[in-house]
């Protein structure tokens, strides 16, 4: 079985500072993106249950450098090669222009028997990728996946929406993406991150793929992405904590916020 | 005339952005109409006509049976195409967002998901959504032809129905059932809370030390009359359950009081608190960013605060 899981590198967002309701993104780290972790050790597990296998990483952004660091990090958790599409025309790319490039790569490569997504990126969270690709690739796809299991000629999966769990089985090839609850990711050994700069690359461009610069054109215009703007009163309650106690009470009954 | 195209598999969501749909349309000279699919369809149709959709597209062909996303995506483009629609809003929960994705696909749309606010400027509808992991909203138009957009549920009111009711069409879809087949479907256990509704809410944080010590921030609810909320990191060590958590990967509230015991702050958990009407922090370090948020806040130990707070509460 041959599994390709998409990975995307996104600015740590823990680290990211508001400046005049700008977020600042430099010097922030860049890293995995935590479903897309989930997203591989789901098909790792499965690769290691078949015996046999490959499971291939594969990537889209604009330039390499930015997902080198993060490729290796999946390599080392265990995926076989990987595959990146690189090419300046898809900064900032849009969810559709990524799907484009994603089932234009997993077809110049031999296509595959199951890919697997995060529902979505630890950065914009769209998750619209998975649906994307799936109606390129004209493959069934299931969302939300807590558990997956293969057997036969197809995989049955267990996910979980907004207010039931359902039990959905598929032939292959397939889409699915991921929830977190599905997994806990390894973290990969010293020696496995040593392997990883051994394991082989592929690298295409959009020119490589077929793809100019308008099949990944924008689809969206953002007029502005701001933090928003809370007016708090921020009054500190000073003393002891039993003053501090009165001093909220009193504040909550002259409010009107409690039940009368 | 060209119409903004309605659907959910949720009648509520239907509703909600069938009632709002009418006011957008009105400004950008558009019609409304909507979807409705399953044994439920005619009872639907009525509903949505009554809420403001002059054309209601109703299918029970049993392909649709499951809501499969790869048929229910084929149908939704086969009835924007008869009806000549140019914009979709679909209810962003999780069936539908993966929906919208598809569909958009197919129609060559661009797709704006988890979609929380939404107006007509300058003759074009404008989307806004969480960005950054939530730390900051987004603004943003779609500049394809037709335009697919998710909406969160709960984003707009629902509305009064009037007497009016909208024609309702019958389309004939070539549909072919999917290959992805249900085997089980169970409700999710633990979803009693709904805490979007919530009026009070005590959220509690990491600043909670021991499982056991949940109990004093449910003392605290109890004498605020209060529901319990908590940040991903409590439901993580399975503290409290999931249905509790409050943030970006939880409930989006709206109480007249949050009050945050033992939570320092990050974006992802106050994104769903930030329209709170009064916002109360409790929080041993001085530094913690809720207090940036709070409009009361006590810097101290909460297991000396809270105790006293329960005492004052119930002596007033």
């Amino acid at each position: 079985m041959k599994i390709v899981v998409c990975v995307k590198t996104n600015p740590d967002l823990q680290m990211v500072r508001i400046k005049n309701r700008e977020p600042v993104l430099e010097a922030v780290p860049y890293r995995v993106g935590d479903l897309d972790k989930n997203a591989i050790e789901v098909a790792i597990q499965l690769r290691d249950a078949a015996g046999e296998g490959t499971v291939v990483a594969l990537s889209v952004a604009e330039a390499n450098r930015k997902i080198k660091e993060t490729l290796k990090e999946v390599l080392a958790m265990g995926a076989d090669e990987a595959v990146v599409v690189a090419d300046p025309a898809l900064e900032s790319a849009d969810p559709g222009a990524v799907a484009v490039a994603i089932a234009k790569a997993v077809r110049q490569s031999g296509g595959c028997d199951l890919l697997l997504l995060g529902e979505g990126s630890s950065d914009n969270y769209s998750g619209q990728v998975g649906s994307r690709t799936a109606e390129l690739l004209g493959l069934p796809q299931i969302g939300y996946a807590r558990k997956i299991t293969a057997g036969g000629a197809g995989i049955q999966v267990e996910r979980s929406m907004d207010d039931v769990i359902e039990t959905l089985e598929a032939p292959l090839p397939a889409v699915v993406t991921v929830v977190s609850e599905i997994n806990e990711p390894r973290i990969p050994s010293l020696m496995n991150i040593m392997k990883a700069g051994k394991k082989p690359v592929t690298e295409y461009t959009l020119a490589d793929l077929g793809l100019d610069r308008a099949a990944v054109g924008p689809q969206r215009h953002i007029l502005s992405n701001l933090a928003e703007e809370q007016d708090r009163k921020r009054i500190m309650l000073q003393g002891g904590a039993a003053e501090q106690a009165e001093a909220l009470a009193n504040a909550l009954i002259k409010e009107g916020v409690l039940e009368r | 005339m060209a119409d903004i195209l309605i659907y959910s598999e949720k009648r509520d969501t239907a509703r909600e952005l069938t009632y709002r749909a009418k006011e957008f349309a009105g400004a950008l000279g558009l019609g409304v109409s909507a979807v409705a699919f399953g044994p439920t369809s005619g009872e639907v149709a009525a509903e949505l006509g009554a809420h403001g959709a002059d054309t209601v597209y109703v299918s029970e062909d049993p392909a649709l049976d499951g809501l499969q996303t790869d048929v229910v995506a084929e149908a939704l483009a086969q009835v924007v195409r008869a009806a000549g629609a140019t914009c979709v809003l679909v209810g962003s929960t999780r069936r539908g967002k993966e929906l919208a994705s598809r569909l958009a696909q197919k129609l060559g749309a661009g797709c704006v998901t988890d979609v929380s606010s939404m107006a007509v400027e300058d003759g074009a509808l404008v989307a806004g959504r969480y960005a950054f992991g939530g730390n900051t909203v987004a603004r943003e138009t779609v500049t394809t032809a037709v335009k697919v957009f998710a909406v969160m549920p709960k984003t707009f009111e629902i509305g009064e129905p009037t007497a009016g009711a909208g024609a309702v069409v019958t389309p004939s879809l070539a549909l072919t059932p999917s290959a992805v087949k249900v085997v089980d479907r169970r409700p999710k256990e633990g979803q009693a809370v709904d805490l979007a509704a919530a009026a009070r809410i005590v959220g509690m944080g990491r600043g909670f030390g021991r499982r056991e010590d949940i109990a004093l921030g449910e003392q605290l609810a109890a004498a605020l009359k209060a529901e319990i909320g908590a940040t991903k990191g409590l439901a993580d060590f399975q503290w409290v359950s999931e249905d509790r958590v409050i943030g970006l990967s939880g409930a989006k509230t709206s109480p007249e009081l949050y009050v945050a015991v033992g939570i320092s702050g990050q974006i992802q958990h106050t994104v769903g608190i930030s329209s709170a009407k009064l916002i109360v922090a409790v929080n041993k370090d001085k530094d913690a960013p809720i207090f940036r948020l709070a409009d009361y806040g006590i810097v101290g130990d909460l297991y000396v605060v809270v105790p006293a707070l329960i005492e004052k509460l119930k002596a007033s």
